[in-house]
């Protein structure tokens, strides 16, 4: 598996990233960690005629808090977020989630900023941003652009992001309340059914919550059916009702030789009602 | 075909230079350029770590790295594990403890177990376990494998 | 005469030796295929067809053959004036099978061009770059539908697509009519049984899945007339001869080599057509060419294994007796037969008799071709898909009669007196004694334990199942009668002058440890030590014979090879060293090997030591009268049967009710591979074969759409078992040597993926009987199983 010939320049800023971006056109490709992109330029499903590297840019680095807000530079890898004691205590579930993608190579070298931009469907992190509320930043000739997550991800493999834009970070606010459960699909360790939740809780009641799954649709997307449910929910043991019709409402559901349509709905409730759950138990 | 670029890696700690074409896979750059033919290729996917090499310190799998993005960098690869003579601990555990039957998925299996234990020195069984989860091996049910790194653990940790 | 002074040597027969392969394999100094570089070599590419059944109507190759770098195109038609169809290795009828496809396409992956070119980038880019058109026909894919008279038919003159058509029953076949004799006794059987059961059973299609993907390199070297092939494969010698066939050569005029190989599990058996085009292009181009599998034409052209389809009936009396079986079994064969293709699923009607006194059974066999990748051999290689059905239909009477899954098998054994014993199907097994190994299984299990675990746990609401599977299987394969290729094993031990030894076997390892397990063969046999042995193997030009390592023979075929070739070497160094003892009335057959020394046996201080006997055999002055100089010696083994070995294997799954995922908590395997020269290394046999066996019952599998299309070409959707996957295996075993064989060992490959596969399906479908569940197939899919708990009945 060899992917087709392409030119190759390593930006030395995230500036000169986007001029270099502007001038390949359509052609042109950023590359982080490139566990997103290789793979498919491997198997010719991607074939780009430039690349653009911006793994090593310091500007996209970094995991800052400031005011309750937290702060993901793009090029940050898997393992790193993992490991941040200030994600571990502030947001978990980023850490706990980047801890559970693929395999320790992958986490190695896979960024967030690749993740989100390429909108696996089956990606973990799009739904707990979704969750989380994070704000996408964008940056484009025309300058910087924010970007809710639920509004960012749009379809398979498809988000609002223009040719000639760079994701540069994700921001959200400091959650302790959230957690991410999944079912694995075995081979590629992608999620089959993932549901992040959020909880915004008074005591052992939930005066507010959003819920996202991946995996079982097009595109990460919030529950806003079990977010309802769950608004004045007692938790944990509101959990399972407030979940219960979660896959129901999805529109559109994926079905492979890993699960059915009807298959992912129902894990859909049963993730989500774990995700619950999980959530709660932080408070 | 694209124009070749220069490259610099430090490949198991001597500085190799080349002029590579932007596709060439790590991998490929190791094993055709430098001859460091232990590091093997599995897949097309990402899946199966047999191509795993250490990145700047960093498991990775070389199969999923082009050249061009480790210039500058530092690539460890099985054949730079050994202290001349002296094998590495894991090394000696897998010797030990049958850790490997046909060998191919082991010099992979050797890099990711390294990372593992730099970044845990005394893992339990299940993190052994969910630790070489990027590396597949159809010989050996992975049983001695474990054995192996548990082995290597508690000599390291002995040292 | 001095007395010995060196160190006492232990024995090493028995002892858990470390391999002597690993420091090359740990440091990464092994030779693989594509670690080879020659001078000049060029780079093959195959452009494969992308859909499942069509006819060619073009090739484009100019834009392929106009690429910078490109020495050569070359499509199916105009290769087949080089090279003509390929070889099989059964006595069964098959269709042409050309190399590279020359008119029509029967699977994804056929390759229909080559290219040859500078690097593999390029001959990629090239291959890309040729354009085929062709002319769709439908795709052939359920091998029942296959078998209708309105299906699409894969090849002229196999009509309904049957390939192999197989039937005896009752008191055996009728050889000139090929009808039953008398076939009412099974039916008699039946109508007289309190229990029948019957059930529709798949043994699904597998990806073998070696790590190492196949690849070649051939240099035909026109100056000599000569031929050299370097190929992962499990059987060099076999490769020289068709590849020397296909190329028009003598066998004098082609050496092949396997050099490092990265795992077989059988599917490195066949010889492939990418070997045949290798060795043809190397010759029109002149120049040394290399192809390297990548892991997707691995999913689609390397042999598939298993895919059979059975209708199992069972009859039994009410105290468990089982009175007869009927299997009537359907093999997707897939589009081609290829080496040993037909004969595997004839293997699996040959061992249902399994453990058991069975009075009566007909067996029925089709082998069907669909468009899909060939199938043949797989680690077990029809053994498991035999005892995984009839295993599976003996728990089912046991759950009917409210028995102990133990127990009925043990009232149904074949008893320790009766051995040999001879089969229904005509086999004899050598040696045997399952009473001693169920309880010992029984007793490492703590099987009344993990009952009362279980029954507490559903107490709990868990859903926890155990499962017990007994197996016995045929290795060592052997005899020539039943072994197309030849069932026999080379192997020459030559003492050099320094006493040490260099002995060869054909019996060519990829991961079975022979390196080391002959050494320790060979140094307890001279008593020398272990670094004074060098094993090699795996070249047709240093080991002048050989079959090659498949059904479990390498240490029942090749050991046995070996320790008569040790003989002939021993003897010969007895009768120079009592040459040598001149002031001693020493005769040879007074003398034994001891630590290093040749010596009257019980009298040390008359004794030569090993290497000057070695050094008098090189300079033989006086030559001893008759004798010639040197110590080289070869043996071939022919082995009158099979060895049969067996095993207990018991496990416990737990389910998750949400989900359906299955979790295997436990797996204790009890196996008999009768004598054990190395432990460490048969623990790590069964091993790997449990967790292949574990991968079908849980995992794997090889699924095509309705249009013939893979899905599952990649590690992406092919669930492979991982290290987390796999619980700690718990190992024991019994010993019942086999007296085929001078080292009573029978074989211990593959006897993991056989017991493991339906014993974990056992407890699956114990997890599950609480929910009305009598199967499930497999493999145990999270949605399978979180069907059955919402619905009940069967998958």
């Amino acid at each position: 598996m060899i992917p087709t010939a392409f030119e190759y320049r390593r930006a030395g800023s995230v500036a000169e990233a986007l001029s270099l971006l502007q001038e390949g056109g359509p052609e042109a490709k950023l590359l982080a960690g490139g566990h997103s992109l290789i793979p498919m330029m491997k198997q010719r499903l991607a074939e780009p005629g430039l690349l653009i590297d911006i793994g090593g840019l310091d500007e996209l680095r970094g995991i800052q808090e400031d005011g309750g807000e937290i702060a993901i530079g793009a090029a940050m890898t898997h393992a790193e977020i993992a490991a941040s004691d200030l994600l571990r205590a502030q947001a978990p579930i980023v850490a706990e989630t980047a801890a559970n993608i693929g395999d320790a190579q992958v986490r190695n070298r896979g960024t967030i900023g690749g993740s989100l931009a390429h909108a696996d469907p089956g990606a973990d992190l799009p739904a707990v941003m979704v969750a989380l509320d994070a704000t996408i930043a964008l940056l484009g000739p025309n300058g910087e652009r924010k970007v809710q997550a639920e509004d960012f991800f749009q379809d398979i493999l498809t988000v609002d992001l223009a040719e000639d834009e760079i994701v540069t970070g994700v921001c959200f606010q400091a959650c302790r309340s959230a957690a991410y459960a999944k079912l694995e699909q075995r081979a590629s360790k992608f999620a089959l059914v993932g549901v992040a939740a959020a909880l915004s809780l008074d005591g052992g009641t939930c005066s507010s919550a959003r819920v996202a799954v991946t995996g079982a649709s097009s595109h990460a997307q919030r529950l806003s059916g079990v977010e309802g449910a769950l608004a004045g929910a007692s938790l944990p043991d509101g959990a399972a009702s407030a979940a219960s019709g979660a896959g129901d409402a999805l529109d559109f559901v994926n079905e492979d030789l890993h699960g059915s349509e009807e298959y992912r709905r129902a894990m859909t409730a049963v993730f989500a009602r774990r995700a619950i759950e999980a959530a709660a138990g932080r408070s | 075909m694209s124009e070749p670029v220069p490259i610099t890696i430090n490949v198991n700690g001597r500085k190799r230079s080349a002029m590579v074409e932007p596709r060439l896979l790590l991998v490929h750059f190791l094993r055709e350029s430098l001859n460091l033919t232990g590091t093997h290729v599995g897949c097309d996917t990402s899946q199966c770590g047999a191509c795993t090499v250490l990145l700047d310190g960093s498991s990775a799998k070389s199969c999923t790295v082009f050249a061009v993005q480790a210039d500058g960098s530092e690539v460890q690869t099985i054949e730079g594990l050994a202290d001349g003579d002296e094998l590495h601990p894991l090394q000696d555990g897998f010797w030990e403890e049958h850790g490997l039957q046909c060998g191919y998925c082991t010099p992979g299996m050797i890099m990711s177990a390294v990372n593992l234990l730099e970044e845990n020195p005394a893992p339990s069984e299940a993190e052994i376990r969910e630790g070489i989860s990027g590396n597949l091996c159809r010989c050996t049910g992975y049983q001695h494998i474990v054995n192996a790194i548990q082995h290597a653990a508690e000599r390291m940790a002995q040292s | 005469m001095t007395i010995a002074d060196g160190p006492a040597l232990p024995k090493l027969i028995g002892e858990r030796v470390k391999r002597r392969e690993d420091p090359r394999l740990i440091q990464g100094q092994a030779t693989y295929v594509d670690d080879i570089k020659l001078p000049g070599m060029l780079h093959l590419a195959f452009k494969r067809s992308d859909i499942a059944h069509g006819v060619i109507r073009s090739i484009d190759t100019s834009a392929a053959a106009a690429m910078e770098g490109v020495e050569l195109v070359i499509t199916g038609a105009e290769l087949a004036e080089h090279l003509g169809p390929m070889p099989i290795g059964t006595p069964f009828p098959a269709p042409d099978h050309f190399s590279v496809a020359t008119d029509k396409v029967r699977y994804v992956g056929e390759p229909v061009a080559v290219v040859v070119a500078e690097d593999r980038y390029i001959a990629r880019d090239a291959a890309d770059a040729i354009e085929v058109e062709y002319d769709e026909l439908p795709a052939v894919v359920d091998p029942e539908a296959a078998m209708e008279a309105d299906s699409a038919t894969l090849h002229e003159g196999f009509e309904r697509n049957i390939a192999v058509e197989s039937y005896w029953g009752g008191t055996g076949v009728n050889p000139e009519t090929a009808q039953p004799e008398d076939d009412s006794a099974v039916d008699a059987a039946f109508a007289e049984a309190d229990v029948v059961v019957s059930q529709r059973m798949l043994n699904q299609r597998l990806a073998p899945n070696a790590m190492e993907p196949r690849g070649v390199v051939a240099q035909y070297e026109p100056g000599r007339e000569y031929l050299t092939v370097w190929s992962a494969t499990q059987n060099p010698h076999i490769l020289r001869t068709l590849v020397a066939a296909m190329m028009g050569l003598g066998e004098h005029q082609v050496r092949a080599v396997a050099p490092e190989v990265g795992g077989g599990f059988g599917c490195k058996i066949n010889i492939y057509g990418e070997e045949y085009v290798a060795a043809a292009l190397s010759r029109l181009v002149k120049a040394p060419v290399k192809w390297i599998e990548d892991r997707t034409e691995a999913f689609l052209t390397t042999t598939h294994g298993r895919d059979l389809l059975g209708y199992i009936d069972l009859a039994a009396k009410s105290d468990g007796t089982i009175t007869g079986l009927k299997a009537r079994i359907i093999a997707d064969i897939g589009a081609y037969e290829v080496l040993l293709t037909a004969m595997i699923p004839t293997l699996t009607g040959l061992m249902m008799n399994g453990v058991y006194r069975l009075p009566v059974v007909r067996h029925e066999l089709t082998e069907v071709f669909t468009n899909k990748t060939p199938t043949d051999a797989y680690r077990g290689a029809g053994r498991p898909e035999g005892l995984y059905f009839l295993e599976r239909a003996v728990d089912m009477v046991a759950r009917e009669l409210d028995m102990d899954p133990a127990e009925i098998r043990r009232k149904n054994f074949v008893p320790a007196d009766e051995f040999p014993f001879a089969t229904q199907s005509g086999l004899v097994y050598d040696s045997g004694n399952y009473e001693p190994c169920l309880d010992k299984a029984l007793e490492v299990a703590d099987w009344q334990g993990l009952l009362a675990e279980r029954d507490a746990a559903r107490a709990e609401g868990r859903i926890v199942g155990v499962g017990l599977s007994f197996y016995v299987e045929v290795c060592g394969l052997g005899p020539s009668a039943v072994v197309p290729t030849g069932g026999w094993e080379h192997s020459g031990v030559t003492v050099e002058r320094g006493g040490k030894v260099t002995a060869t076997t054909g019996a060519s390892p990829h991961g079975q440890g022979n390196e080391t397990t002959f050494a320790q063969m060979l140094a307890d046999h001279f008593s020398i030590p272990l670094e004074d042995i060098t094993i090699l193997h795996g070249d047709t030009g240093v080991v002048k014979q050989g079959i090659g390592t498949f059904g479990s023979r390498s240490q029942a075929v090749g050991g046995a090879a070996l320790i008569s070739a040790a003989g002939k070497a021993g003897d010969k160094m007895k009768q120079f060293a009592a040459a040598l003892m001149t002031d001693q009335e020493v005769s040879p057959e007074d003398l034994v090997f001891e630590d290093g020394r040749i010596q009257v046996e019980g009298a040390p201080e008359v004794s030569k030591t090993f290497a000057e006997v070695a050094d008098y055999a090189y300079v033989p002055v006086p030559l001893p009268p008759g004798m010639e100089p040197g110590v080289s010696e070869e043996a071939f083994f022919e082995p009158e049967n099979n060895t049969y070995p067996f095993g207990c294997h018991i496990s416990m799954v737990e389910v998750d009710r949400d989900t359906g995922e299955t979790k295997l908590l436990k797996l204790i395997a009890v196996d008999d591979c009768g004598n054990v020269i190395n432990p460490l290394i048969v623990d790590g046999q069964v091993h790997g074969g449990l967790a292949q066996g574990i991968g079908q019952a849980m995992f794997e599998e090889v699924v095509y759409d309705e249009d013939g299309q893979p899905v599952t070409a990649s590690f992406m959707d092919y669930v492979m078992p991982r290290a987390a996957d796999l619980p700690v295996f718990e190992l024991d075993r019994t010993v019942t040597p086999t007296p085929i064989n001078p080292l009573g060992a029978k074989g211990v490959g593959e006897a993991g993926t056989i017991g493991s596969t339906p014993c974990v399906v056992n407890a699956a479908v114990d997890a599950l009987a609480p929910f009305g569940v009598t199967h499930i197939e497999m493999p145990l899919r999270p949605e399978r199983m979180w069907r059955l708990i919402n619905e009940g009945g069967q998958s």
